[in-house]
């Protein structure tokens, strides 16, 4: 079976749909960097890319992340840099937003709100599905 | 009196309502990294938080609220410290708790 995978994408170029879901906020745990690393090479495969976010995933979108004190780096423009690699869907759950009184202008690139349903049927859509 | 440390999102974790759960008036909360979260205006745990700072010194290390771009909406009340103002609260303490 997963010879059979690789073979499809070595000889035929099949572009199959896969979904990156981020869960965690940025900078407390190494997740949401290793998530963007991860889609990023997805794109560079020319797969059909979507990255949802949803519970404290969110916060990685929020607006005016400054690292400088933490002597972290700040990797939030790398979400607005997705646009260049063909990576335009983006999914934020409409329900983790409102937890956190957050709404659509406090986040660095546009997206596009899903309730909790239409977010399930996207998921329901994808071949592969990335869990971060 | 205790310096109680909160390094987890609320949102994610029980950490923060445990540690409520368990500390005495007149002690102190710092919120750290992920932590942070609890310190903001308009979520579902502000209401939590603003209860907890009538019996409790509630403080937030400031270059994690930096780095997380939430500066913008801290709890009204909530004491900002940097590394040198944590270290402090340390010293001022008889213990520090840092729940994880």
């Amino acid at each position: 079976m997963a010879d059979d995978m690789y073979e499809d994408e070595e000889y035929d170029g099949v572009v199959k749909k896969f979904m990156y879901v981020n869960r965690k906020a940025p900078y407390g745990t190494i997740y949401a960097l290793e998530s963007l690393e991860v889609v990023l090479i997805g794109a560079a495969f020319d797969q059909d890319i979507s990255l949802a976010f949803i519970d404290d995933g969110v916060y990685q979108l929020k607006k005016g992340q400054d690292t400088k004190a933490t002597e972290i780096k700040n990797f939030s423009p790398t979400y607005r840099a997705l646009e260049m690699y063909d990576v335009e869907k983006l999914y934020v759950s409409k329900d983790s937003m409102q937890e956190r009184g957050l709404s659509s202008d406090d986040l660095i690139v546009p997206v596009e709100l899903l309730s909790n349903e239409q977010m399930a049927d996207m998921m329901d859509q994808q071949d592969v599905i990335l869990s971060f | 009196m205790i310096l109680h440390t909160v390094n987890k999102s609320p949102f994610e974790k029980n950490t923060l309502t445990s540690c409520l759960k368990h500390c005495k008036d007149g002690s102190s909360l710092l919120l750290i990294e992920d932590g942070v979260f609890a310190a903001l205006s308009g979520t579902t745990f502000s209401e939590k938080v603003t209860e907890a700072m009538k019996k409790m010194n509630v403080y937030v290390l400031e270059p994690d609220l930096n780095a997380r771009g939430v500066q913008d909406r801290l709890i009204d009340g909530i004491k900002k410290v940097d590394y040198a103002g944590y270290v402090d609260l340390a010293i001022e303490h008889d213990t520090v708790d840092a729940w994880l």
